[in-house]
């Protein structure tokens, strides 16, 4: 049928690794939010693992609603990161500290 | 884990995984070392294609579909839309560190991560036994259908919130990006039209003087 569930975690987990490293990592806000895309797929890719391994739909479903939010999520983050470059051009995470105390 | 999949995998199970694998952490470790954000993005869409492999592999039919179609597609195109948008896509200075030993300390932070996540999985049970409500992911009818089935019954209330969602999030985005209207024509705006170049000559004048 198809390989131990085992895999496919340790698989997600180091993508998610990578995904939250890149976050920390880098400076550019476009490429930080692509690292949350990273974090968010190896989630995706755990729930679907288990759902294979339970035999439960339940994982296939949430996944369903985890793209509807990422979706969302994406739109709005962009609006966003738009508007902050239509003031600042060339900004990075590290210049937008104009919202501290 | 009393209901692994006990089927032996066969050699193209394994090529497969091994593919997409690479695949998927090639992607990731290009978006994150990439300087260019146009690379970080076509990286991306690497990743978001091995994943949805890994998931025809799993059965998830309908998923990687939509991951596909959705995520390699619609989104990672609207990352590109903004990049070209606002004229980032010039390389950054990827060696330049403002924050002194912050990369090791990351770098260090998500390999203790992983192996906190790799070490609590070994150790740990993950189910209970218990079935759940949702119904299962094998037996008689296709991905598609028993997906359908579970959306549109067991959370359909939910499915119906998404769709609250979505309009939310369009409002959202056309109301972030949306220029500010100009100043309405009132006698308050014209006096303050009239006044704002008196005292912009009067700086000006200060200056010269």
């Amino acid at each position: 049928m198809s390989l131990g569930g085992e895999w496919y975690l340790t698989l997600a987990a180091a993508l998610f690794t990578i995904g939250a490293v890149g976050l920390l990592v880098r400076r550019n806000v476009l490429v930080m939010f692509m690292c949350v895309e990273l974090m968010l797929n190896a989630v995706n890719l755990t729930f679907v693992t288990f759902a294979r391994m339970l035999d439960d739909i339940g994982g296939q479903s949430l996944v369903f609603f985890v793209l509807v939010v990422a979706a969302a999520e994406v739109v709005v983050g962009l609006g966003i990161i738009v508007a902050i470059f239509r003031r600042r051009a060339g900004a990075t995470a590290d210049d937008l500290h104009m919202l501290k105390g | 884990m009393t209901t692994v999949l006990l089927a032996v995998a066969t050699k193209v199970d394994v090529g497969v995984f091994a593919a997409a694998a690479v695949i998927v952490l090639s992607g990731a470790i290009g978006v994150v070392l990439s300087a260019n954000p146009v690379h970080a993005a076509l990286s991306l869409v690497l990743t978001l294609f091995g994943v949805a492999v890994l998931f025809v592999a799993q059965g998830a039919d309908f998923l990687a579909a939509v991951q596909v179609i959705v995520y390699a597609g619609a989104i990672v195109v609207l990352f590109l839309f903004v990049i070209m948008l606002i004229g980032v896509d010039r390389a950054e200075d990827v060696r330049h560190e403002p924050l002194r030993g912050q990369r090791p300390m990351a770098v260090i932070l998500g390999l203790v991560a992983l192996a906190e996540i790799l070490l609590l999985s070994r150790g740990s049970d993950w189910a209970t036994g218990a079935r759940s409500v949702a119904g299962t992911s094998s037996g008689p009818g296709t991905n598609v259908e028993k997906l359908a089935e579970s959306i549109f019954t067991r959370y359909l209330f939910a499915f119906e919130i998404t769709s609250v969602l979505l309009v939310i999030a369009v409002v959202g985005a056309v109301t972030l990006v949306r220029k500010p209207p100009p100043v309405p024509r009132h006698e308050e705006a014209d006096d303050d039209d009239t006044a704002a170049p008196a005292a912009l000559a009067s700086v000006a004048d200060r200056d010269a003087g």
